[in-house]
């Protein structure tokens, strides 16, 4: 059975301005198994933010169900541990304070928060620098925090939107073994929206290649490459190609 | 080029210094050289001389009040304390309540903005009837002038919170109280806290304005008072202590918004000059 299933969804947005509506997603049905990496892959605007703000229950859906773990989605979760593209921590709170946020808000004691938030805050390497603000911290350092967060709350689904989309070549290689190995350690279910192609095929499972306007789903690649991946392989390559002529503009029909 | 630097430091040391230091020695030669009459300008070392009276009872020349500065002082600050604390809890309980709900908004704010810019001073005729003359008139003057900064920079704050922290927040599982006490509000405090700034050099206005009217102690009686027996060095003092007073309590804000505002530190323009 799926842990996510995304059934037959449309979401509209009104345009009040031209008085027409777009069309974000369409007829997009999606369904994640557990302990899957699904990267959602495509063009700006092709839907694919919308389509995680819907698992994560930032949004709803103008017609068809979004379902994890086979509840409804009508709210934001801690079922559900989102890392957004900007690092989205509380400025005034330390890191291990911003990485314990989930247990702050169940009101749960400074020492417990402190404790669990370690473990955490160890398996992202950011050990030392507990007491730090995010503003100290470099944009790679306090995505790392992000993610501490989300995996604290022990979710069903991590939800990840582009996190390094603004982080340097070097350091994004980095954060993707790291991500890969905590996504093997912590057993996790995975959703990561990015427009990488090389992105989405160093990490995912599979690779959901969608179109733009309106967005759908063109076609779900299963990534069966050995780990770690070699972006320079004959294999990764022949998959690089595949999603590229994917991608490509749809002929237009005369 | 150690000489220069050494001369540079000293000048440093004492650049704060130089205009002040000027003035007072500019007014003093003004005042001895007789163009006033001197007990219309008193000279520095003068109302240097009465302000030593009054605070440490040296020559009993500022006779009743010989003495009596700590008690006038503490009957203000008193007053400046009790409005700017009431000022405080429902500036921000009411502004909090303004800028989270739009229909406690709605409610509330059409009201609050026609009460604001009525001049608090022109609630001393109505102040007097209801509370009489004592504390109260006064406190209820400078709430009315705190009140309104402290309000308006918990709304500001409050709306210009990013929904991204909120999200983040009910990503990890906030509900609406939780998120407004764990990211609303620590979000809304720098500007909470430049409010409060501005609230509380209203209330020393306005306690001075009261006590020239509508009390019989502190020191803007005292003010009052002298400038009805023609003692002008005594004004100058009263005045002089007020703006210390008020330079006092706003030190304070400060120092205490830098604490409780140091995850700002290295991020703003602000927190590096406090």
């Amino acid at each position: 059975m799926s842990l996510i299933e995304i059934d037959h969804v449309t979401r509209l947005f009104d345009d009040p301005k031209r008085g027409s509506a777009v069309k974000a997603l369409d007829d997009v049905s999606v369904h994640v198994a557990r302990n899957e990496f699904l990267c959602l892959l495509g063009p700006s605007g092709c839907g694919k933010s919308t389509l995680l703000n819907l698992i994560a229950g930032f949004d709803k859906p103008t017609s068809g169900s979004v379902r994890v773990g086979g509840q409804s989605i009508t709210a934001p979760g801690a079922d559900r541990g989102v890392v957004f593209q900007q690092p989205t921590l509380m400025p005034w709170l330390t890191v291990w304070e911003n990485v314990a946020f989930h247990l702050t808000m169940q009101g749960v004691g400074k020492e417990i928060r402190r404790k669990k938030a370690q473990h955490y805050i160890e398996m992202v390497n950011l050990k030392g620098f507990e007491n730090h603000y995010p503003s100290e911290l470099s944009g790679g350092m306090n995505q790392r925090v992000g993610i501490a967060r989300a995996l604290l709350m022990n979710p069903e689904v991590i939800l990840m939107d582009e996190p390094f989309g603004a982080l340097d070549e070097q350091t994004k290689m980095e954060m993707h073994a790291e991500l890969v190995r905590i996504w093997r350690d912590s057993q996790s279910t995975i959703v990561f929206v990015t427009h990488g192609i090389e992105e989405s095929l160093a990490l995912g499972t599979h690779v959901a290649v969608m179109s733009a306007r309106p967005g759908r789903i063109r076609e779900m690649l299963t990534i069966d490459l050995p780990r770690p991946r070699d972006s320079t392989s004959p294999q990764f390559n022949d998959t690089k190609r595949r999603i590229l002529q994917l991608l490509r503009p749809e002929p237009v029909v005369a | 080029m150690t000489q220069d630097s050494a001369l540079l430091r000293f000048y440093r040391r004492i650049e704060r210094a130089l205009v002040p230091v000027a003035l007072l020695i500019g007014w003093e030669l003004f005042s001895r050289s007789g163009v006033l009459p001197p007990a219309l300008l008193p000279a520095p070392s003068q109302v240097l001389l009465a302000w030593a009276d009054w605070v440490f009872a040296t020559d009993d020349n500022t006779q009743t009040y010989s003495g009596h500065w700590l008690q006038d002082v503490a009957a203000s600050a008193s007053r400046v304390f009790a409005g700017f604390a009431i000022s405080t809890v429902l500036g921000i309980g009411i502004g909090m309540a303004i800028g989270w709900s739009r229909t406690v908004e709605r409610l509330i704010e059409p009201v609050l903005q026609i009460l604001r810019p009525v001049p608090p001073v022109s609630w001393i005729p109505l102040a007097i009837i209801w509370f009489g003359i004592a504390n109260k008139p006064a406190i209820f003057l400078v709430f009315l002038g705190s009140f309104f900064p402290v309000l308006l920079s918990t709304i500001h704050g409050v709306k210009t919170c990013d929904r991204n922290l909120l999200r983040a927040g009910a990503m990890a599982g906030g509900t609406p109280g939780k998120l407004l006490r764990h990211i609303v509000f620590p979000a809304a405090l720098p500007s909470i806290f430049s409010g409060l700034r501005i609230a509380i050099g209203s209330a020393w206005m306005l306690t001075v304005t009261a006590e020239m009217v509508a009390v019989k102690s502190g020191v803007g009686y005292v003010l009052w008072d002298s400038y009805y027996f023609l003692r002008y060095d005594l004004v100058i003092a009263s005045m002089v202590s007020i703006g210390l007073l008020g330079f006092l309590s706003d030190l304070a804000i400060k120092l205490f918004a830098g604490r409780v505002l140091r995850w700002q530190r290295g991020s703003t323009l602000q927190a590096k000059e406090a």
